[in-house]
């Protein structure tokens, strides 16, 4: 399982404000080591956010993405004390699942 | 057909303007957008949830955690400690930065020996801890005033000597801290020096340290970038947690007194 990710979730007039930092290594594939060897990519793939059961978005990542990105978006709905889900499943298989409660 | 030619000659014109409008903002008014920009992700806040996890978790040989640790406001307090350290320390007849003060507390209260980090590499094993632990505790003084206490004498004479260290110039470049951060409107490569001489520079440079490095994905504390100012100036690397370390923060932390912490920083 990865590592948590900090989430923040906001509402205000009718919108939610979600911000979201992971925390993962975003490993290209094309880099070497000291030694000259390949690092093997390891990477997010795929993102989804959801409110409730509806999703509100989902992201397809990749190589280009920063080490430990950071990720900001909007919905509309989404009130006080409700709930955000954030999943994302990476090119290894592993994933991660953190919620945020909305302030 | 004849508002064609002007139309096109007015986009021309709009493209020249352009890059000669961008050019009149200098370099660090760009790179101060793109802090700002980064800021609000500041990938530090990882590294702060990670160390508040450590410190509150049972390690070491004596299987105890770092709860009951004295960073000089008591043992235990945590809020506000960074913002008044280096500090000197009873117990320990030393002055001491937060690093040295926090290997202190895992040797006695853990019986983690200090070798782990004197010996250590940045980044790994221990010293990985070292770092978040010191992330979740600078982020704990975020938004106060440095205000760090030289009525004692020890603390004046590690003024005095981090002053020395300071403008000290030797190493096969013959060069002294004071040689980029002595004068104002230095710069390296194209990123604006602070004068550390002065409280501003002083504030600006001791207040953002420790500090997130984008370029490498790394957290740097504060003695991993006085290291790294003294491998750059091609001196030996001091010993991690020296009294020339905690004596040019001393230096520092006294020029900058009354500035606001901004930490952990990022950076680029």
């Amino acid at each position: 399982m990865g590592n948590p990710m900090r989430i923040r979730a906001a509402a205000s007039d009718g919108v939610t404000e979600v911000k979201v930092l992971m925390n993962h290594e975003m490993e290209t594939g094309q880099r070497k080591d000291s030694s000259g060897n390949l690092i093997p990519a390891h990477f997010i793939t795929e993102l989804n956010a959801k409110h409730g059961d509806k999703v509100v978005l989902q992201a397809e990542f990749g190589p280009s993405v920063s080490k430990n990105p950071f990720l900001s978006f909007k919905f509309k709905g989404g009130a006080k004390g409700e709930k955000v889900v954030i999943s994302w499943v990476d090119n290894k298989g592993d994933s991660r699942s953190d919620e945020a409660t909305i302030g | 057909m004849k508002t064609r030619p002007m139309m096109l000659a007015l986009a021309v014109a709009a493209a020249i303007a352009a890059p000669a409008a961008m050019a009149e903002g200098s370099t660090a008014d760009g790179i101060a957008q793109y802090r700002a920009m980064l800021a609000e992700g500041n990938p530090a806040e990882l590294w702060e949830l990670a160390g508040e996890d450590i410190w509150k978790e049972k390690a070491g040989p004596k299987q105890a955690s770092l709860e009951q640790c004295d960073l000089g406001k008591g043992p235990g307090v945590v809020k506000g400690a960074s913002a008044a350290l280096p500090r000197y320390f009873k117990d320990t007849d030393r002055v001491q930065d937060l690093e040295s003060r926090l290997m202190t507390c895992m040797q006695t209260l853990q019986g983690i020996s200090p070798d782990n980090f004197v010996k250590g590499k940045w980044g790994k094993g221990e010293m990985e801890k070292m770092e978040q632990i010191v992330a979740y505790v600078v982020g704990q003084s975020r938004d106060m005033k440095i205000n760090v206490d030289m009525s004692s004498p020890q603390m004046k004479k590690m003024y005095a000597l981090g002053k020395k260290a300071f403008f000290y110039r030797a190493g096969p470049m013959d060069f002294a801290c004071s040689t980029c951060h002595g004068e104002d409107g230095k710069r390296i490569r194209l990123q604006d020096l602070p004068n550390l001489t002065k409280h501003e520079g002083a504030a600006a440079g001791w207040g953002s340290w420790p500090a997130y490095r984008v370029s490498n994905g790394q957290f740097w504390t504060m003695q991993h970038r006085l290291n790294d100012c003294y491998r750059q100036q091609r001196f030996p690397e001091p010993i991690y947690g020296s009294d020339v370390t905690i004596a040019l923060s001393v230096y520092m932390a006294k020029t900058a007194n009354g500035g606001t912490v901004m930490t952990p920083g990022i950076k680029r």
